[in-house]
């Protein structure tokens, strides 16, 4: 018999293992002791338990690179990249909204794709090529998309800009800025709370139709 | 968010060796455990990260399409293979999210993200699903959202994909590797309903990790649509949503596969209407007949009733869009 039925035999779960997590950071505090005694530790590198005691130090070198410039940094694997780029490296134009995936005002371009860099730990970014707001001017010339923003006044408070731009870059280079249909559809995950909408989908036609390279 | 320590093995048994200590927790696209997590909903002690598996192939193969659990949505969204063979695929993921969670989002992740609703996220309310034993806030509470089709007292939640109701109707097959080695299930089988345990969404070990999904081959290409219904045009979850694919030669169906998001625990696969389907002339009538079979066993909750007006009709218009008659 077909159906949707099955709710008998549950075979394993994600969360019902937390409930164990008391007995782990026993176990960590005890490595403790053990990690601040550099011979200790080699020998216990060797029984691979060395996850373990990189547990006890809380922060893990990360390199990547950032609008051109190579960064070796210090950060908490807790730490997303948003957080990274606004705190530890000042760069405050990528901008923090709802801070879980709702807005877009965080858009960076990874590897040349967009994503949303409040849901991006940092420390997987190991190796990879960031793209901010200010890695897309040419020093003091503005990126044609800046431009375009200028010229049909595609924000009012501006919170939301720098996601906008960087979303409207990848939406061409990705070849979903077609019509003003693919553009409004391709564009959704950037939320404006002042409604620059329209004018935000006019710079965007400007510079698609303009041809130039984005 | 908690502290955690953060482990990023290269090899599969690397994680496999792992993931079954407790406290423990795999990380792909992070879209949905960052979220749980900043959330305080999910605390793990240790992330495994496991991008550096080699998982992200799509690729053709004698019976059908294979898809590597790390393969990211838009990926599968944008291929080739995808538009020309699946497009019922490729329109539902264009319908998830966002482009840039399409971006970070993968296959894997995207059929383990929690089945979930608002109280679930509010640590403050009562959730069997977050915590067994405390109760369902939703129940009599505010379920606009929720499930109309196998709920229990236990938990009305809904799973929120879209990509996971295109599989289902395409009787795709989820591929997982544990400590014995590889097995597949259907995928059908591999989400749950909650019954007594709603802090359950499917059916993976706590040591095991899916490495792919296969999409059997089908004749559903040309006459296949994804329809969502939502509370705004784009990024928004389903209300409710219908993958509809059907094989039609000379006017009649020979074969019909229908499923539903936003109305239970699990993609909800609409076996009796399909059978009702096959062998019917391709007509409106058919359709709507097809819809009203379909509802048999729908409850709403309240605030819900109106999906037990909405679903019928979203069946029957996804049926006339993948017929060609919209
Ligand atoms: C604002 C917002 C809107 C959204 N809207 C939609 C929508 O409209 N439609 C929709 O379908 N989705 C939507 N989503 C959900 C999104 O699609 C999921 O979050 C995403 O698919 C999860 O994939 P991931 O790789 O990021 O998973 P992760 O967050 O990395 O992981 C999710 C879970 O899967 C587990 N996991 C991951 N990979 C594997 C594997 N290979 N084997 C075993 N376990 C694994 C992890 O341990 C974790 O528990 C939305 C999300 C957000 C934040
Ligand atoms: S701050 Fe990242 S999406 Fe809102
Ligand atoms: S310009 Fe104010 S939020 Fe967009």
């Amino acid at each position: 018999m077909k159906s949707n039925e099955t709710v008998n035999g549950p075979d394993g779960d994600q969360d019902v293992k937390d409930t164990s997590r008391r007995n782990f950071l026993k176990q960590s505090s005890l490595l403790t002791a053990v990690a601040l005694t550099p011979g200790t530790a080699v020998k216990a590198a060797v029984m691979h338990v060395d996850e373990k005691i990189a547990a006890v130090f809380e922060k893990m070198p990360l390199k990547m690179e950032v609008n051109g410039k190579p960064q070796k940094l210090s950060v908490e694997p807790r730490s997303t990249l948003l957080d990274i780029l606004r705190e530890q490296l000042d760069l405050t134009g990528t901008k923090k909204g709802c801070d879980h995936g709702q807005c877009g005002a965080c858009t960076v371009h990874v590897d040349g794709r967009r994503v949303n860099s409040c849901l991006t730990l940092g420390i997987m970014m190991s190796g990879k090529k960031i793209t901010t707001i200010e890695g897309l001017a040419n020093s003091d010339q503005l990126h044609p998309m800046q431009e375009a923003f200028i010229k049909h006044d595609g924000f009012q408070c501006g919170y939301c800009t720098p996601g906008q731009i960087m979303s409207a870059v990848a939406c061409i280079r990705e070849g979903h800025a077609g019509s003003e249909h693919e553009i409004r559809e391709y564009m959704s995950g950037n939320i404006c709370r002042c409604g620059a909408y329209p004018n935000i989908v006019n710079a965007i036609q400007e510079v698609k139709d303009g041809g130039q390279t984005v | 968010m908690k502290q955690f320590q953060y482990i990023c093995p290269t090899t599969q048994q690397g994680v496999l060796d792992v993931i079954n200590k407790p406290g423990t927790k795999i990380i792909a696209g992070g879209t949905n455990l960052v979220d749980l997590m900043k959330r305080g909903v999910t605390a793990p002690d240790k992330l495994v990260d496991i991008n550096h598996l080699p998982l992200k192939s799509i690729i053709s193969t004698p019976k059908g399409l294979y898809i590597g659990a790390l393969a990211l949505n838009s990926a599968v969204a944008e291929h080739e293979l995808v538009a020309r063979q699946y497009p019922l695929l490729a329109m539902a993921l264009k319908a998830g999210a966002s482009p840039q969670l399409r971006n970070m989002a993968t296959v894997g992740g995207n059929m383990m993200q929690r089945t979930r609703c608002g109280y679930f996220y509010d640590t403050t309310m009562p959730c069997n699903k977050r915590a067994p034993g405390s109760g369902c806030g939703a129940y009599e509470g505010v379920n606009r959202m929720h499930a109309i089709f196998g709920g229990s007292s236990q938990c009305i939640a809904v799973h929120p994909s879209d990509m996971c109701v295109a599989l289902a109707a395409l009787n795709a097959v989820v591929i997982i590797a544990g400590k014995k080695g590889e097995r597949r299930l259907p995928f059908t089988d591999f989400h749950r309903l909650p019954g007594e345990h709603p802090e359950m969404d499917n059916h993976l070990a706590a040591n095991e990790l899916i490495v792919g999904v296969e999409i059997p081959n089908n004749h559903f290409a040309a006459n296949s649509y994804y329809l969502k219904v939502r509370d705004r045009q784009s990024y928004a979850f389903a209300l409710v949503s219908v993958a509809a694919a059907l094989d039609i030669e000379n006017g009649i169906i020979r074969h019909a596969r229908l499923a539903m998001g936003g109305v239970a625990h699990k993609p909800w696969r609409l076996f009796d209407a399909e059978q009702a389907l096959a062998g019917k002339p391709v007509s409106e009538d058919s359709f709507k007949q097809a819809a009203q079979l379909a509802m048999q066993g729908a409850k709403g909750y309240g605030q819900n009733a109106f999906k037990l007006k909405l679903a019928p009709a979203t069946i029957a218009e996804a049926l006339k869009h993948a017929a060609g008659l919209a």
